[in-house]
């Protein structure tokens, strides 16, 4: 049985559109109470067709094929749960520095894996993406986003988003008027309510049970210039589809910025101290910056209200990326391209 | 201050030859200033036969999550730190004439604001002012000290008794007011009358600024003067009276942090060698430095790691083998070690692997996955040891905690739960089933409440009582006295 959900994202400035399609496996993940599936990771090995995965779609299929395809899965969709429990600890008012590292441990040893059973080289090389530095350590750059503000994220709103969310079947025949009516609105809202409602999108995990599959990513580019998506309608749109895309938006803005930022994530953590003038002053010169694009941007990558920033978040931010004379510019589009292909290597599994 | 819900207050019952004491007007006093305490006796059944027969003793119904429970070296004082930044102490009643058998028990002798939410203004994040770690002082005089600490600032307090007040001042009247100066005629001395008992808890120092990450333990040592203080990557030594300086002493930070695989979890000194002290990791070692080879104590004396099983290796290998607490036995001859799914005991001369280790909830391994979904893998247990360092006890899920006795394959599963803390009601030693069929009484896997976990517990330095801290109830348990 399988759902499919096709989304169209579609970049506003430039007019480009990518279709992305999700095929959605039954339920194999589920919570703690499920009876069916005992064992599931506890081996690191690949695991026979007789483990029981008679759930699985491709019945048909003979043994080590399914076998090491279910594995694949499996492992996929721990590589996008340790994802998005990396992206929440951001979310989160104080950040746990020993969760975060053993999180981004068990990516990076997920992604290892990946590189030695050669499905990411296959993936890297068919999307023309460079060899290994761009390959190295998804955790790094995932790890890379700097600190969502936590005074905007009420612990309510928080909780309220932890319910379980499941996947929606949702059709966009509209979907390029939605996204220039979203985009606008965008544009005019409130960036406190922006930030909420990203992070009310991306909060998964949680405490109750939720069932999500990462199914099968296929994109269609309709045009060579793809640029960062625009936000997605609010409210009825899939829930995980932002989450994917917001990964995508993250980790392109954030494979700009390389090692530099890694410390951002375990930098929230450190008092910053001394570099204060230098920082003010980086702020009083981009204090009259058009606040409402420059926000459209951090909202767009990740990113979030400027004081959150630190010194080199703004030095970054001087980048032609992140100015408002740069939207629209096609060769904006062009990097971003080459960061979509890289966030493509992150989420196809097999 | 009230941080306690009233609750019912039952009647003392007795087991065997004690007879029912009816609620004498001072007892119904001492309940009404602990509102929420309900006093009765439960006979465990006694399954293991040395040592661990367990009565209930006392349950304090808590307004805020326990995050902490520390006995005093003497055992008479019971302090629990909570999420709300409040420490509660509780003191044992010395043993009363009539119940010789019955040890005393424990009433509320203290309780005080210890840590307040702050707000970081540069990360712009706030600083949680729940207690991680209580620490006490070994008592000097009168007077009862402890170090309690949230994520960022250590404290010490001091609790100190009044039950007499000056009268008879020349100047003032006893109200206060004051007294003119002509009208006084005659001088006399002030003296001291006794009054109603008053536990005063004042700070005596502030140890702020020091950490830039996450306070997880502190640790008094030997000496006396200094103590530490550890946080995700940095370990820092003070001295009591200096609160302005600490020398950092380990620091595991490195140079990149894209390059941060590792993180500190736990430290303590050993217990007489004041130059000693270990640190366990997110990556299941730990590391014994001495103080006396270098300023710095970067690199191990001895390191303490068990190569992995490979046959049991998976993605949670690495999280569940990361330690959580880390204590050394009384004797300073042992540590023991509590990561995810067991307890190991350490002989310190040996480092290639523990000299036991103890499963606590191996019927979880088969679950990791869903355990790391709703995060509970993350969970971080503590353990203790009991005052022979015969037996270590630490908690599980369910409200279970566990007693394993060392050198012997006996082990104990119990319950900390109000519907089986009742009279007279026998309580028997839980199971849980792993697999298979289900036998009478025990408890599958799945229907276990994962909300329901006991990280908290204590024991008793010198007698078999231990305190054990549920999400919203501490429970002090004795064991049964023949």
């Amino acid at each position: 049985m399988h759902l499919v959900v096709v989304v169209a994202v579609m970049c506003f400035p430039c007019s480009s559109c990518v279709f992305v399609t999700f095929r959605l496996l039954p339920l194999w993940l589920a919570g703690h109470r499920d009876r069916s599936r005992p064992a599931m990771f506890s081996k690191g090995t690949k695991r026979k067709f007789s483990d029981g995965e008679d759930e699985m779609p491709d019945d048909g299929l003979a043994g080590a094929k399914v076998a090491s395809s279910a594995y694949s899965l499996q492992r996929q969709s721990l590589l996008d749960m340790s994802l998005i429990k990396l992206q929440l600890c951001h979310m989160l008012v104080e950040p746990n520095l020993c969760r975060s590292v053993l999180i981004a441990n068990t990516v990076r040893q997920i992604q290892e894996e990946m590189t030695h059973d050669g499905s990411w080289q296959v993936v890297s090389d068919s999307l023309g993406v460079e060899g290994s530095p761009s390959e190295r350590l998804v955790a790094t750059e995932v790890l890379c986003r700097s600190p969502s503000p936590s005074s905007t994220l009420s612990e309510q709103e928080l909780e309220r988003d932890t319910e379980p969310r499941l996947y929606s079947l949702v059709s966009y025949d509209d979907s390029s008027c939605r996204e220039e009516e979203v985009v606008a609105e965008v544009i005019e809202d409130d960036n406190e309510a922006l930030c909420s409602e990203a992070a009310s999108n991306v909060c998964l995990s949680g405490t109750m049970s939720h069932c999500w599959e990462p199914g099968e990513l296929r994109v269609q580019q309709n045009n060579d210039d793809i640029c960062e998506d625009s936000r997605l309608g609010s409210g009825d749109e899939d829930v995980d589809v932002e989450e994917e895309d917001e990964d995508e938006e993250e980790e392109q803005e954030m494979s700009q910025k390389e090692s530099k930022t890694m410390g951002q994530v375990f930098g929230t953590f450190e008092i910053k101290n001394g570099s204060s003038g230098s920082e003010s002053a980086l702020e009083e010169l981009f204090s009259d910056v058009d606040a409402s694009y420059y926000d459209l941007d951090t909202m767009l990558t990740g990113m979030q209200s400027t004081p959150k920033i630190g010194p080199y978040d703004l030095l970054d931010n001087l980048g032609p990326s992140h100015g408002p004379t740069s939207i629209g510019s096609t060769a904006n589009c062009r990097s971003d391209l080459n960061e979509l292909d890289h966030i493509m290597e992150i989420i196809v599994g097999s | 201050l009230n941080a306690y819900q009233p609750a019912h207050s039952y009647s003392r019952c007795s087991e065997n030859n004690m007879s029912l004491r009816p609620q004498t007007p001072g007892m119904q006093e001492t309940l009404s200033k602990c509102p929420s305490r309900i006093v009765h006796f439960i006979v465990f059944e006694d399954c293991v036969r040395a040592v661990l027969t367990y009565i209930c003793v006392c349950v304090f119904l808590v307004a805020d999550i326990i995050s902490t429970v520390e006995f005093n070296h003497s055992g008479e004082l019971l302090a629990t730190g909570d999420k709300g930044g409040r420490v509660v102490i509780f003191q044992q009643e010395p043993e009363s004439k009539n119940s010789p058998q019955c040890r005393g028990e424990y009433n509320v002798y203290s309780t005080f604001q210890s840590h307040e939410p702050e707000f970081d203004y540069l990360k712009s994040l706030e600083i949680e002012e729940k207690i991680n770690k209580i620490c006490w002082l070994p008592q000097k005089n009168a007077a009862h000290f402890l170090l309690s600490t949230n994520d960022k600032t250590i404290k010490l307090w001091k609790i100190s008794e009044r039950d007499r007040r000056p009268e008879g001042y020349n100047l003032k009247e006893e109200d206060g007011t004051l007294r003119n100066p002509n009208s006084v005629t005659t001088l006399r001395v002030p003296i001291l009358q006794p009054m109603d008992l008053m536990v005063e808890a004042s700070p005596r120092r502030v140890f702020a600024n020091a950490h830039t990450y996450h306070i997880n333990s502190i640790s008094i040592n030997s000496d006396n003067e200094t103590y530490l203080s550890a946080d995700d990557l940095r370990i820092n030594l003070w001295n009591l009276e200096i609160t302005d300086r600490s020398f950092n002493i380990v620091d595991i930070k490195p140079g990149n942090m894209e390059e941060l695989t590792e993180v500190i979890t736990a430290s303590e000194f050993h217990p007489y060698q004041c130059s000693t002290f270990v640190y366990s990791s997110s990556k299941g070692s730990i590391r014994l430095c001495d103080m006396r080879a270098a300023a710095l104590c970067d690199r191990h004396c001895k390191l303490f790691e068990e190569q992995e099983d490979p046959s049991q290796r998976s993605f949670f290998s690495e999280i569940i083998s990361s330690i959580s607490d880390v204590k050394f036995s009384h004797s300073g001859r042992y540590m023991m070690t509590r990561d995810y799914l067991s307890v190991k005991i350490w002989d310190l001369n040996m480092e290639k692997h523990p000299v036991e280790t103890f499963q606590v909830h191996e019927y979880l391994r088969s679950k990791l996955c869903s355990l790391y979904e709703n995060d509970c893998i993350f969970d971080k247990f503590e353990c203790c040891w009991n005052g022979n360092d015969g037996v270590v006890m630490t908690g599980s899920y369910n409200n279970f905690f566990r007693m394993f006795e060392c050198g012997s394959r006996r082990d104990v599963t119990l319950e900390a739960s109000r519907e089986s803390s009742k009279p007279h009601m026998v309580l028997k030693p839980r199971k849980v089933c792993a697999g298979g069929k289900r036998k009478k009484d025990e408890i599958t896997v799945d229907s276990l409440d994962f909300s329901k976990k006991i990280l908290h517990t204590a024991w008793h330095p010198n007698d078999n009582v231990i305190a054990v801290a549920t999400t919203n109830n501490l429970y002090i348990f004795q064991d049964k006295v023949n």
